[in-house]
């Protein structure tokens, strides 16, 4: 075996995150090709969402205010809410992956939950940029074609808990964020305070602005 | 406003925000605590959106028994050092498991 001749191990390490993550969350396309169509959307209106939104939780959103017969208007802030932490991950991406001109307006895009996970949990710049882009094609990929998959299939797909779905979301972003629990108290803290945040808020805020709230828990930490 | 209007319109707004924070001057994110801050975001936002897709539907608090039990199963998973891919067939496993039993 000719060692020289493969990526550093850091590198192979952000391919198989990258991989791993876009593979598993692209399951979640399928629920949400099913949930459009069950909403009302069409099969092209479902797949232009993924296509073109490309940020789960406010996909999810729109299609569940339109299922539930409230006004557009509503749909889309509510959305457009929920797309407001991609801001903040931009920010911390902006420093990672120092991209310029063109290739920024398409990174842009790119930038989600699962792309910042996987970038972040990287232990240098080289790496994360590669878990970035392969995080972001994999699931690109993946989550158009199961949307696709999922809007045609709606009628025939069961229950996406019945095999434990819903719990894979949660558990991939535990996956990758456990590194970085585990290596400062900094973080636990600003973790535990970020989950309290969220849940008191809950009951009390549309969905999506308690988990925007929990960037407090972020701006406490830097300032201590 | 027409199904289309909504749809164009939730990606203009979350493309803009998208680029918004990717654009922030690289001046600005150099001071010290912007840069402890942006580096923290992610733990935090992620974190409560760990703890909101384990414990929340909608708007109401809820204890889903087999999905706490998989999340713990993950968590276990965790602390034996399991590959990536492990973890999630675990957790999802361990949720149908006990949802197909009980």
């Amino acid at each position: 075996m000719v060692m020289t001749e493969t990526a550093p191990a850091p590198r192979r390490a952000a391919v198989r995150d990258g991989l791993g993550v876009g593979l598993a969350v692209g399951i979640s396309g399928l629920a949400f090709g099913a949930a459009a169509v069950t909403a009302g959307l069409s099969v092209a209106q479902a797949c232009a969402l993924s296509l073109l939104a490309f940020t789960g939780a406010s996909q999810f959103a729109l299609v569940g205010v339109i299922g539930g017969g409230g006004a557009l208007v509503t749909g889309v802030l509510g959305a457009v809410l929920l797309g407001s932490r991609n801001a903040l991950y931009g920010m911390r991406l902006a420093d990672l992956l120092r991209v310029r001109g063109a290739r920024r307006l398409l990174t842009a895009h790119l930038v989600i939950d699962e792309t910042a996970a996987v970038a972040t949990a990287q232990p240098d710049r080289a790496s994360a940029r590669t878990g970035f882009y392969v995080t972001a094609v994999t699931l690109l990929l993946n989550w158009n074609l199961t949307t696709l998959l999922g809007a045609l299939g709606a009628a025939r797909l069961g229950d996406p808990e019945t095999i434990g779905l819903d719990v894979l979301g949660p558990a991939v972003f535990l996956a990758l964020l456990w590194p970085r629990l585990t290596a400062g108290r900094t973080e636990l803290r600003v973790a535990a305070a970020a989950a309290a945040i969220a849940l008191v808020a809950t009951p009390l805020l549309p969905p999506g602005v308690p988990v925007m709230l929990a960037a407090v828990a972020a701006l406490i930490g830097a300032a201590r | 406003m027409n199904v289309w209007i909504a749809i164009a319109a939730t990606a203009l707004g979350c493309y803009a925000l998208k680029l918004g924070g990717l654009v922030t001057p690289q001046r600005v994110l150099a001071d010290p605590r912007v840069r402890r801050f942006t580096d923290l975001v992610p733990v935090a936002l992620l974190t409560a959106l760990v703890a909101v897709q384990a414990l929340a539907h909608g708007k109401a608090l809820e204890l889903d028994g087999p999905r706490l039990a998989g999340l713990g199963a993950a968590v276990a998973a965790l602390l034996l050092r399991a590959p990536f891919l492990v973890v999630l067939a675990v957790a999802a496993g361990t949720a149908a498991l006990l949802r197909l039993v009980f």
